[in-house]
């Protein structure tokens, strides 16, 4: 790839808080700062939703008031949900043009590469600021060709009988506390479907901005690939840096039909004072196959667990994670995976990093079912530790209700050593090169799995991560 | 004249002194072997003059073209001029033999400029050295030492001499663990670079490397001390006789 592309890619993505600006914050519309059954009902009404929506957001309402906070997995009492705006409209409507994304919304895109990027590797891109997507595109040949992307509110317009076979049945509302709160308040997010034996053959990238102050993201996503087709989804995210706290919380369902592959790809690079806390989870059917590629480098703590629910024979499904913690930083995260059909395979490959005070989790959960005979599943977690300050801890649950299968499980802590730093810097390298060096190597199985585009990317991430680690 | 001058060196590894005092000026074009029983403190030499954390210099001086070497960090040294080929070279999973070698052919080339060698050119250069050695092109690819059998990581270490053409290279203990037809290969390979602009130490515990690595100078490391210096000759009185009669001259001393 030439030089200039990388540098295109490099703002696109957003690199180490060079994307901590914002911009002025002007509402069409928001709501008032809480939650509550009248701004559940209020958000519904704005966006004139048929009745089976606005129930289902109440009742989700009601479960998320209800249900304790998780008692497992990262801090989360400091999250003041009464300090929260649930929902914000930006001004200007949504548009296929950018030339009509209001000026300021239009600036942060552009710094943030996404036009450039949309003409040169994607076949079709949605951005999205605070609550809704202001800009939406695909490439012409593939909406002939029936695929549709739109965003989630959009979906739901055009796509109702869609969206209402599969919105919620995959992560039903009550899930947990906080798949509960995604759809009590929902907005934007990605409706995807391609039609039977479509192969999309670039990715289609979605990119999720936060802009003001103590305004959550609750944005819905939900990708059905029809028998047979494919497709690639990456999204990207970033938000400005401020001294109070934002929350970020998506549910994000696929489902990937007979012979179907779904990857989807996240390279979440949010500012350190963002909770996110995502639920993602997939079926995958008779010889379908799901790919999560989980990219965790920014936010305050993540908690995040794609999931695959295995449901055909010979349905395959991965999670290939790679997290990034820093100082202040807890990222909690995993997969899950459910093998319902025998003769089914998974594959989870975890990859964490922690330095200056951060600390990593690893928390997995594998099932299989009674009767799912000839199941083969590996299970893969490597943890680098930078400095003593740093931790790391792994929490692998399997639950196996059927002898005749083959599991694998391996997991390993390491600390960079003094005779591999010794040896790179003998080569010439600064302490902090070496270490830059062994950590970009320690990640190269997850980098190997992202277009190059994002690979040179992510390299660049982990570099500016890496700066200031020594000494 | 460049050189690499160690003058009355001591080095204690965790409290233990292990150097007592050595001194070797190695010239640019020389091959020095450096020979000794085990525990003689061959290796510490190498790694004192590397600087790894571990090594602590007590006592004496050791300059490269007159620069204080003890002032400088591990890759200031290299930058300098210095390599070390490694015993025993760390495994870096993840990472490309080329790509390390480029960034470390950047770091050592260009240390205080923005400039960087183009890929292709890199490339070709890279390769042009690994015909020179007799290795495959596929070795490029391959993580760094990792799964590399004891003559693989031989050879790396001796491509990455050639790529990176410092101007004194210590080769600690290359021919160890290597068969014979393995030796050979490495061999020939550092003899392929030595020649007028780069200074050599060898350092072995058997002579056969020298067989094939005629050294100008050679000298007998016993108990932290040089106690003989000569020409190659010496070696072969080594291989006659071993290292007994160095020992016994030490303790009579």
């Amino acid at each position: 790839m030439a030089q200039a592309d990388a540098e295109e890619v490099k703002n696109f993505l957003g690199t180490e808080y060079r994307y901590g600006f914002s911009d002025p914050e002007k509402f069409a519309f928001r709501t008032e700062k809480g939650l509550s059954e009248k701004v559940v009902r209020q958000i519904s009404k704005i966006k004139k939703e048929p009745e089976w929506v606005t129930d289902m957001r109440v009742r989700a309402y009601k479960h998320f008031m209800e249900r304790p906070m998780p008692k497992w997995g990262a801090d989360l009492s400091t999250i003041d949900f009464d300090n929260i705006y649930y929902y914000g409209k930006p001004e200007g409507e949504q548009t296929k043009d950018w030339d009509k994304v209001p000026q300021d919304i239009k600036k942060t895109f552009d710094r943030l590469g996404i036009p450039e990027a949309e003409k040169k590797f994607l076949a079709g891109v949605g951005a999205q600021y605070e609550s809704e997507v202001v800009y939406h595109n695909l490439r012409k040949d593939l909406e002939k060709k029936g695929v549709i992307f739109l965003d989630m509110d959009g979906g739901l317009r055009e796509h109702p009988e869609i969206v209402k076979k599969w919105f919620g049945k995959i992560i039903p509302f009550n899930d947990n506390k906080f798949s509960a709160l995604n759809t009590a308040v929902w907005s934007g997010g990605s409706f995807i479907y391609i039609p039977p034996g479509v192969r999309v053959d670039l990715p289609l990238q979605a990119y999720f901005r936060i802009n003001a102050k103590n305004i959550g993201q609750f944005e819905r996503t939900l990708i059905i690939a029809d028998k047979g087709s494919y497709v690639h989804y990456v999204e990207g995210c970033t938000a400005p840096v401020y001294s109070t706290d934002s929350l970020h919380c998506a549910v994000v369902e696929l489902a990937a039909l007979e012979g179907a592959t779904i990857r989807y790809t996240t390279i979440q690079n949010w500012s350190s004072n963002v909770y996110n806390l995502v639920t993602k989870r997939a079926f995958a059917y008779k010889n379908a196959r799901v790919e999560w590629i989980d990219g965790n480098l920014g936010s305050k703590i993540t908690m995040k667990y794609p999931g695959v629910v295995l449901l055909g024979e010979h349905a395959h499904g991965e999670v290939i994670s790679v997290a990034f913690a820093g100082k202040g930083q807890h990222q909690d995260a995993g997969a899950k995976i459910t093998h319902l059909a025998p003769n089914t395979t998974s594959q989870i490959i975890s990859k964490s990093v922690s330095k200056d005070g951060g600390r990593t989790t690893y928390r997995g959960l594998l099932r299989v079912a009674k009767g799912c005979k000839n199941v083969k599943s590996s299970v893969v977690c490597d943890a680098l530790i930078l400095d003593p300050k740093s931790a790391t801890d792994t929490v692998p649950y399997m639950e196996v209700e059927e002898k005749d299968v083959s599991i694998g499980h391996e997991a390993s802590v390491g600390r960079v050593s003094e005779e591999q730093l010794f040896y790179l810097m003998s080569r010439g390298y600064s302490e902090e090169h070496a270490l830059g060096m062994i950590v970009r190597g320690f990640m190269d199985a997850f980098v190997r799995e992202l277009p190059m585009e994002y690979a040179v990317e992510l390299n660049r991430l982990i570099e500016l991560n890496m700066e200031g680690s020594v000494g | 004249m460049s050189e690499l001058k160690i003058e009355n060196l001591h080095v204690s590894v965790e409290g233990k002194e292990i150097l007592k005092g050595v001194n070797l000026v190695i010239k640019k074009g020389e091959i020095h072997a450096l020979m000794g029983p085990n525990g003689s403190g061959k290796s510490t030499l190498s790694f004192a003059l590397m600087g790894h954390p571990k090594y602590e210099i007590t006592g004496g001086k050791v300059t490269l073209d007159g620069k204080n070497l003890f002032e400088m960090e591990v890759d200031e040294r290299a930058k300098a001029g210095l390599f070390l080929s490694f015993q025993y070279p760390s495994e870096i999973p993840g990472v490309s033999l080329a790509n390390f070698l480029r960034t470390a052919y950047n770091e050592v080339k260009y240390p205080d400029s923005e400039k960087k060698v183009n890929i292709v050119d890199f490339m070709k250069l890279l390769y042009g050295k690994m015909e020179l050695l007799k290795m495959d092109k596929e070795f490029a690819k391959r993580h760094l030492n990792v799964g590399f059998s004891g003559g693989e990581k031989k050879r790396t270490e001796i491509l990455q001499l050639a790529v990176l053409e410092p101007k004194f290279a210590i080769l600690d203990e290359t021919d160890s663990g290597l068969d014979v037809d393995a030796l050979r290969v490495v061999a020939a390979g550092v003899k392929k670079l030595v020649g007028p602009h780069l200074g050599v130490l060898v350092i072995t515990h058997y002579q056969r490397i020298l067989h094939h690595i005629k050294p100008h100078f050679v000298h007998i490391l016993v108990d932290g001390k040089i106690v003989k210096s000569g020409d190659y000759r010496l070696a072969e009185d080594v291989e006659k006789s071993g290292y007994e009669i160095y020992e016994k001259e030490k303790v009579a001393a």
